[in-house]
């Protein structure tokens, strides 16, 4: 069972949380290409190794937050 | 159609002289080739794709000059990492007409490969617990029979019937209103599977290389020409990638982006039990389903782990999930006891389709996004990538599933309308 850093809630059981995949920026409406919508929208680095990601604490204080999690070990970055 | 030159290995007496011979070694079913400076198609990955592309571009295509390469042993990813079930309960008509081709080739396997791929067509039953999900099935069934698929609406009784140990009753937790069985789906030895395509397509010539890992591809004039591995430089006209849960890195070192997420699937076998289940049966309330081997193991399988993942090893969490949902439907099995448990690294798409096509760079050819269903799509993903490598364009069952349909939005969102566990 992983533990999830919620910066409210302390470390949590991973099955309170709902994973929100790697973050990505979303391009600006008003200017963004089509290709640029594709890329957000369905292109994905994918690593292997550290990740930025978004969780969320959906049985819990239902914050969405960052952690670094590396994708082969699982090894989680404590926030500072 | 060509003719396999299966050597003649194995006979009664050799069998015989076997068991009083201790010192008896058995041939090898494949050759440990050395790699040729080039070759005319360069594979990576002799999983089931891989090795089933390559025996279909040699028997069908005649191109024999063909290398399969493989970073670990052949059939030592998915293709071994899998529940072994095949089936064709997709909804959309371009999923629907490739997934029957490949549950007919499995129908005629054993034969084609000369090897016993045990398929075992018992049957998928899927059940539903609220009147909503009964009309989404009913829905998928009415799509199913006008694609020519077999599958029926069935209701609590015949569920019963066919299921003794379920506990369908009114008191369970969640009690079953009905459900829909797809006759022609079934389970197969899935490392049968890889192991006869990698015969067959030896025994046509082509070479297999194990424990030669892709480092980097051969470019020229930014064209793919080759790849460069372990064992040195391998030129080659057009190569092709079917890498599974490792596409985006591959793809990445010849500057191709993929829109695949890796995730892991992990699935579990219980302790051998004497014969309690003799169909496939799927809850996607429970997020499980589960299916019994020849061998008596329980075959236990439910969703993915919820984020990227390259570890092969599946989170304790969904262990959890899947076991306990088992377990509601089936609860006299509490006491049973799991043996092994495994995970495989998936390569999903957003609309969880496949992607058999070109790539933007020439001369790689990608077959990616098997996602949680590779399995039973091997024989008929490996007659599309054999038939675009040979032919440098996708085959009427295939063209759906292009590179470009993410830009233009034409999605196949089977995710979301098979309302099946992918």
């Amino acid at each position: 069972m992983l533990l999830i850093p919620c910066p409210y809630c302390g470390l949590r059981d991973e099955s309170e949380f709902s994973n929100r995949g790697e973050v990505v920026v979303r391009p600006d409406p008003d200017a963004a290409s089509d290709a640029q919508w594709v890329q957000y929208l369905y292109f994905r680095n994918n690593v292997r190794g550290w990740q930025s990601e978004y969780w969320v604490h959906t049985h819990g204080c239902q914050q969405l937050f960052v952690v670094r999690r590396h994708t082969l070990t699982q090894q989680i970055e404590r926030p500072a | 159609m060509a003719k396999i030159p299966f050597p003649v290995r194995f006979s009664a007496a050799q069998l015989l002289r076997a068991g009083l011979n201790r010192s008896w070694r058995w041939p090898q079913l494949w050759r440990t080739p050395q790699p040729k400076r080039a070759y005319q198609v360069v594979i990576i990955g002799a999983g089931g794709h891989g090795l089933a592309a390559a025996f279909y571009l040699a028997r069908d295509w005649g191109i024999r000059d063909v290398a399969v390469v493989e970073r670990g042993w052949l059939g030592g990813g998915n293709v071994a990492r899998n529940t072994t079930v095949v089936r064709s309960n997709y909804y959309y008509p371009a999923s629907a007409g490739f997934y029957q081709r490949s549950v007919n080739l499995f129908e005629g396997l054993s034969d084609t490969l000369n090897f016993n791929v045990m398929f075992s067509q018992r049957g998928i039953l899927s059940l539903a617990y609220s009147p909503h999900e009964l009309n989404a099935m009913a829905r998928q069934v009415n799509a199913l029979q006008l694609n020519g698929i077999k599958a029926q609406m069935v209701d609590r009784a015949e569920i019963q019937r066919r299921l003794p140990l379920a506990d369908l009753s009114p008191q369970a937790r969640h009690p079953c209103l009905g459900g829909y069985f797809h006759a022609s789906g079934g389970t197969a030895r899935h490392d049968a599977v890889a192991w006869g395509y990698a015969r067959a397509a030896d025994a046509l010539g082509v070479d297999i290389l194990q424990g030669c890992e892709v480092q980097g591809f051969e470019m020229r004039q930014g064209k793919v020409v080759g790849v460069r591995t372990a064992a040195g430089t391998i030129g080659a006209h057009r190569t092709a990638m079917a890498v599974a849960g490792s596409s985006s890195l591959v793809a990445a070192m010849a500057g191709v982006a993929l829109p695949v997420v890796s995730h892991t699937l992990q699935a579990f076998v219980s302790e051998p039990l004497k014969p309690v289940l003799d169909t496939i049966v799927m809850s996607g309330l429970h997020h499980t389903y589960a299916s019994q081997s020849d061998k008596g193991e329980l075959v236990i399988g439910g969703d993915s782990d919820p984020y990227t993942s390259y570890t092969q090893r599946g989170s304790f969490s969904l262990i959890e999930r899947t076991t306990v949902g088992l377990l509601e439907l089936f609860p006299s099995l509490s006491r049973v006891r799991l043996m092994r448990q495994w995970g495989g690294t998936v390569d999903l798409t957003p609309d969880r389709s496949p992607i058999i096509d070109r790539t933007p760079v020439e001369g790689l050819y990608v077959s990616t996004g098997w996602g949680t269903g590779g399995f039973k799509a091997i024989p008929s993903g490996g007659l599309a990538l054999a038939h675009l490598l040979a032919c440098d364009r996708p085959d009427e069952h295939s063209t759906a599933f292009s590179f470009d349909r993410f830009a233009r939005s034409a999605l196949i969102d089977e995710g979301a309308a098979s309302g099946v566990a992918h």
